[in-house]
């Protein structure tokens, strides 16, 4: 965490979060909580760490959150710093501890007030800290100039157009169905991203544009626990797609940006009716229709033939309700297709996403031991392949691949897609569709 | 002992049952007023079907993972339920003094049913009581109150069953049953046994909250 900040705590700012916070809900799941340890078999922190009982969700709520408000705010740095470990270092808000709570108690709901609270006192991850830096001058986590992203956006146009005629990355179209908004390590790190949704967009003939602006959909302000700053960088998105006028904005393969985007959003606004102003729609539904509808098609010879399985992001099967057409989506890419044990909602956390990564270093030595659970999941399917549409499952799952020594390759939809769908003569260069045009 | 006992089934019976009734309507229109403004979550999502199926899954004997990986507790814990408000709702005994009182009563179980299902209660207790001391996640997380509270909860069977058989004095274990059944009317309201009726509650925001997210609600 910040060493910079030193203040003392200012507990006025405390008991006032925690009486906006003290809602119903938290009231009642405090009070009812019947200690009955079913959460506990539902951490993977808990499970990685041979069960450790300190690691069960309702012990990390009791010591961290209850004793706040059975004390009224009145604590010392010491208190939030243990709490800062806790909450950051011992959880993703996955949610699948809610899953197995008889009462249905929303941990997670608990975890994010409590970092809310020691965000207003400075106590944040360096790493989420920085990040909140680059979101609040540039709006996207990167730092990264519109300029640079126009550019990006251009030259991955131009490079591409060779590959696929009439490729277009469209910026700013008004009345575009819909925005296409990213990951900042896309055009940071993986621009070739942008490229191959492009293609996937350009072969099922949508209509699509990215904004020059709020075209970053990440927010890990949510993750550090900033309401305000996390409901700005929604706003940017929002204002955008209601400016251009589209019907739907388009998330990345990316987890927290659709929770974000589309069910916390609105909450971090303030809006009092809970929806955002306009339809967000994710990748993976996106290209599910696409297939569903033959809008892309898949060369059978070009299907993955080595063992595949899922990783189930947290924010977009559990808390995204997608892990339907996640699967769907392997029928048509993948002939063995392997699923892990659990599945679906209730597939464990990887232990990396949600904003865990983006903490940095601090944290990394706990993200691979907890991330051992997944591991073994992985272990035992077989798997040579594993696909996760989401960018810090990805990293985590790479990290995870190194560390225990999983022989796998971790890829996301796009690039499978990309590389095994039917281009259309159409969209074939020029020279190719001569040549085609004699078979 | 004998004007204890009057008491206890006069004033006493009274007051518990008021305190009881009121104080679980104050403590749920007090959550209903704070909810308004700051759980718009649970008013913008409401769908009955999310919240039955997520109250279901919970109520029948195996209906969630979390259930079904430990099944043993899981029976036991039903099982417990059911005992626990069937054996008094259903009593003789009780719905004797109902008719007497107030000439109503609900249809009573044969006293060999009830009996049973009292040990069935008893042992089922045992077992959570059991678990609550073997498992180390469930042991860490008890406090005194968890403990206390299986125990008061028992405590009215335990007495009930021995008054019942006439094993031991017969006005002390009558005497103590109603005692122990007050003090845990008395005690509902006030801490997490208010779960009576605040699980289908909390099950309900759940229910909503997944639901939303097109997620499975249970």
């Amino acid at each position: 965490m910040s060493d910079a900040l030193q203040k003392p705590i200012n507990t006025k700012v405390i008991k006032e979060l925690l009486d906006i916070n003290d809602s119903a809900r938290i009231r009642t799941w405090l009070s009812i909580c019947a200690s009955c340890g079913l959460c506990a078999e539902s951490c993977f922190f808990y499970l990685a760490k041979n069960k450790d009982p300190k690691l069960s969700p309702a012990y990390k709520v009791r010591t961290t959150l209850k004793e706040l408000y059975r004390r009224k705010g009145e604590v010392d740095r010491e208190f939030l710093e243990k709490c800062y470990n806790i909450i950051w270092g011992e959880c993703t808000t996955c949610r699948r501890c809610s899953l197995f709570c008889p009462f249905g108690i929303d941990i997670s709901i608990m975890i994010a007030t409590m970092r809310g609270i020691c965000n207003s006192q400075g106590i944040v991850p360096e790493g989420l800290l920085k990040t909140s830096e680059n979101y609040r001058t540039t709006g996207n986590q990167m730092g990264m100039s519109t300029e640079d992203f126009v550019e990006t956006c251009s030259w991955m146009a131009e490079e591409t157009s060779e590959e696929m005629r009439g490729l277009e990355i469209p910026i700013d179209k008004q009345g575009a169905r819909i925005m296409y908004t990213v990951n900042a390590r896309e055009p940071m790190y993986y621009p070739q991203d942008i490229a191959m949704a492009a293609k996937i967009f350009t072969v099922a003939e949508e209509d699509w544009t990215m904004p020059s602006t709020g075209w970053d959909d990440t927010n890990l302000a949510m993750f550090a626990g900033d309401k305000a700053l996390g409901g700005q960088i929604v706003k940017n998105m929002y204002t955008k797609a209601l400016e251009l006028g589209v019907q739907a904005i388009a998330i990345t393969e990316c987890g927290h940006a659709y929770r974000s985007a589309l069910f916390e959003g609105p909450y971090m606004l303030g809006y009092r009716n809970g929806k955002p102003p306009i339809p967000i729609v994710h990748s993976v539904r996106l290209f599910y229709e696409y297939l569903r509808d033959g809008r892309i098609k898949i060369d059978p010879d070009k299907m993955l033939k080595e063992p595949v399985t899922y990783q189930d992001p947290c924010n977009v099967s559990r808390n995204g309700g997608l892990w339907e057409e996640g699967r769907a989506i392997m029928k048509y890419i993948a002939r063995d297709f392997r699923d892990m044990t659990p599945s679906g909602i209730y597939n464990h956390c990887c232990g990396g996403g949600g904003g865990f990564i983006p903490m940095g270093p601090e944290f990394k030595k706990r993200r691979l031991e907890s991330g051992r659970i997944k591991a073994e999941q992985i272990k035992a399917t077989g798997a040579k392949i594993v696909i996760t549409p989401c960018h810090n499952c990805f990293d985590q799952i790479r990290d995870l691949d190194k560390e225990y020594n999983l022989g796998i390759k971790v890829v996301q939809f796009k690039e499978v897609i990309t590389e095994a769908m039917i281009i259309p003569e159409k969209f074939r260069p020029v020279e190719t569709a001569d040549e085609g045009a004699q078979d | 002992m004998n004007e204890f006992y009057e008491f206890l089934t006069g004033p006493g019976i009274w007051a518990a049952f008021i305190i009881f009734i009121v104080g679980l309507s104050v403590r749920v229109t007090y959550l209903y007023g704070i909810s308004k403004e700051r759980d718009r979550v649970f008013y913008n999502h409401v769908n009955m079907k999310w919240a039955i199926r997520s109250i279901i899954h919970w109520l029948i004997p195996l209906g969630s993972v979390s259930l079904r990986a430990q099944p043993v507790f899981a029976i036991a814990f039903f099982l417990f339920h059911v005992c626990l408000l069937g054996v008094p709702i259903f009593l003789l005994a009780h719905n004797t003094l109902w008719q007497a009182a107030f000439g109503v009563s609900l249809p009573s179980l044969p006293d060999s049913i009830a009996d049973v299902l009292t040990v069935v209660f008893l042992l089922s207790a045992l077992v959570l009581l059991a678990r609550r001391i073997v498992r180390a996640e469930v042991r860490f997380l008890s406090t005194a109150w968890d403990y206390a509270l299986l125990i008061l909860t028992s405590a009215p069977f335990v007495t009930g069953f021995l008054a019942y058989h006439q094993i031991g004095p017969y006005k002390l274990t009558l005497t103590l049953h109603v005692l122990f059944a007050e003090i845990l009317l008395i005690i509902i309201p006030f801490s997490k046994l208010g779960h009576i009726v605040l699980f289908f509650f909390s099950r309900t925001s759940l229910g909503f909250e997944m639901g939303r997210r097109g997620a499975r609600t249970w």
